[in-house]
């Protein structure tokens, strides 16, 4: 990412301000003005809203608060982890130089370039316990009714897992794929001609190569992660009985409920773990002239 | 023989996966195509596939879709109005750090990326609050304001990415020539960026367009939710029109699908760009 060697203007004769600076302010104006309007006084009002002691004994007391936690926890853990391991394997299968591989690709990308809530809905339904296609076919296949997919807190909430790793796979297949593809051919060559056998090849070639990015998605996926809303909220709506949400989808309940400190206080709770990521994803994207 | 086992391997690995892909998306289809009686029957393909759906939907004949047209205009507009102010304000951003490299561009480039990494449903919190002290709850301005600000950070780090790209004697030539910095932007900067301008435009509507969480936090008014929140709405009720509701939602998914599919050659290579080299 390094700013390839680009010569900075020379330095302008010392006058007040030159044009260019003044055009340059003029230019940065609006987003900046986006960016404290719409993200710095909501944060810092946010965070004034979450001063009360008293907002997080009544979230600890909450029992919902507890089982929340311990769902999100389960949900970066496994989920993301899943998914990159799905993601790490897709994109060496994707490489592959074949035509019809790369209009598979093509089809592979749909779920990420589709709005979620049609294919979180489908698959909503699939899993309806009565009528959905999931149990029909493993009643037409066994003759046995299917599991209550949607009304089992554990079932809930792995099917909210499937549903985020179906949407979210293509996006960071083609990430890990374009990682894989910046290796140059000649180290893969030349593991061939010492005799390196696949894994070989994956262990002492291709990993290297990738390992850094690999552990960024991953990092990164965990922080967008914490945020996806859809999957849990649109297939299982937190229920049944509350027992599926995650932080998200919590601190949104909150907000229905009219309890905005509340839901304030559920998203503090959470900045310990987050910053120390976003601190550490912004060192590794930041600027670095 | 070996070639053989190794083609044989790859199809066995792309099946599933084309299944697995395309199994929600058919069922989405078979579902709009159905009577209600064949969607719940748990068949695989309608015993008379039917196109009555889209006439109930286009019509606006059921309790759920008497706003529906509304609802997609509310849409598309909000999805223009995002890609528009997305485009403008990152465009000037990305041209103020990158190519006057104005004094604090580092700084406002690091608040940038902090809003891309906040978790989106964490920031929607204190955004509603702050909707409502600026009375702007329940405008579309909102909804719109609210996606320029979640959608700009990434705009401008990639908009930021292709413009220190462009070869810095350009404006050198410009600057020589007496060019102002507007002219410089208008007549240099923006033709060359058209590609990277083109890819990110889309990005912002189609971000806009698929978004339901703000979009249902901040619209509750009939006449100004946009189809997300009008899709979520059908799920009210115990006994849903599933098939109608499959239906819209297609309708729903297929302008953003065509369009990705459509600026695809921008937007492959625009959005993996940035990540390889992290």
């Amino acid at each position: 990412m390094a700013a390839i060697a680009i010569p900075h203007p020379a330095p302008a004769p010392r006058r007040r301000l030159s044009p260019w600076q003044t055009w340059g302010v003029i230019m940065l104006a609006p987003y900046i003005l986006v960016f404290l309007v719409f993200v710095v006084y909501p944060v810092t009002y946010g965070l004034w809203l979450a001063r009360h002691p008293q907002s997080y004994q009544t979230l600890f007391e909450d029992p919902v608060f507890f089982r929340t936690v311990v769902n999100t926890i389960v949900f970066l853990l496994v989920a993301v982890n899943l998914k990159f391991m799905l993601a790490l394997f897709l994109s060496g299968f994707f490489v592959h130089e074949r035509r019809w591989i790369r209009w598979l690709s093509v089809i592979f990308i749909i779920p990420w370039a589709v709005p979620a809530i049609p294919t979180i809905f489908s698959i909503r339904f699939m899993l309806n316990p009565e009528w959905g296609i999931v149990n029909s076919l493993i009643f037409r296949l066994t003759g046995l009714d299917g599991p209550n997919w949607l009304n089992d807190p554990t079932l809930g909430l792995s099917m909210a897992m499937l549903v985020h790793i179906w949407k979210a796979l293509p996006f960071w297949t083609l990430i890990l794929m374009a990682g894989r593809l910046a290796i140059p051919r000649e180290q893969y060559e030349a593991a061939s001609v010492d005799g390196a056998s696949a894994w070989q090849k994956f262990k002492y070639v291709t990993w290297p190569s990738i390992r850094t990015l690999y552990l960024t998605s991953t990092l990164l996926s965990m922080i967008w992660t914490l945020g996806d809303f859809n999957s849990v909220y649109l297939l299982t709506g937190g229920g049944p009985a509350d027992l599926t949400h995650v932080l998200a989808t919590l601190g949104i309940r909150y907000i229905r409920l009219d309890q905005v400190d509340q839901a304030m206080a559920t998203i503090v709770v959470a900045l310990p773990f987050v910053l120390p990521l976003v601190y550490f994803m912004m060192k590794r994207l930041s600027v670095d002239e | 023989m070996n070639k053989f086992v190794r083609e044989a391997k790859l199809w066995l690995i792309a099946i599933p996966i084309l299944l697995w892909t395309l199994l929600p998306i058919y069922h989405i289809f078979l579902f709009s195509i159905s009577t209600k009686d064949s969607a719940f029957s748990g068949a695989l393909w309608p015993a008379k596939p039917t196109l009555h759906n889209f006439v109930v939907v286009f019509r606006q004949e059921h309790f759920y879709l008497h706003h529906f047209w509304e609802q997609i205009w509310n849409s598309l507009w909000i999805a223009v109005a995002v890609g528009v102010l997305t485009l403008a304000v990152a465009t000037c951003a990305a041209f103020a750090i990158s190519r006057l490299k104005v004094r604090g561009g580092r700084i406002v480039m690091n608040a940038a990326l902090f809003t891309y990494f906040i978790p989106a449903a964490f920031l929607a919190v204190p955004m509603y609050k702050a909707m409502g002290t600026y009375g702007l709850l329940n405008s579309r301005w909102s909804l719109v304001l609210a996606m320029v600000t979640l959608a700009s950070p990434y705009a401008i780090w990639v908009l930021k990415q292709a413009s220190d790209k462009l070869p810095w004697e350009l404006d050198e030539a410009a600057r020589i020539d007496g060019a102002t910095p507007l002219q410089l932007f208008r007549l240099v900067y923006v033709p060359l960026m058209m590609p990277s301008l083109v890819a990110i435009g889309t990005y912002a509507l189609i971000l806009a367009w698929n978004e339901y969480l703000y979009a249902f936090l901040l619209l509750s008014h009939e006449n100004t939710i946009p189809l997300a929140v009008g899709l979520g709405h059908f799920l009210a009720s115990d006994d849903s029109p599933w098939e109608l509701l499959m239906a819209t939602a297609l309708v729903y998914a297929l302008p953003p699908a065509a369009i990705y599919y459509a600026f695809r050659r921008y937007m492959v290579g625009g959005l993996t760009a940035g990540a390889v080299k992290a």
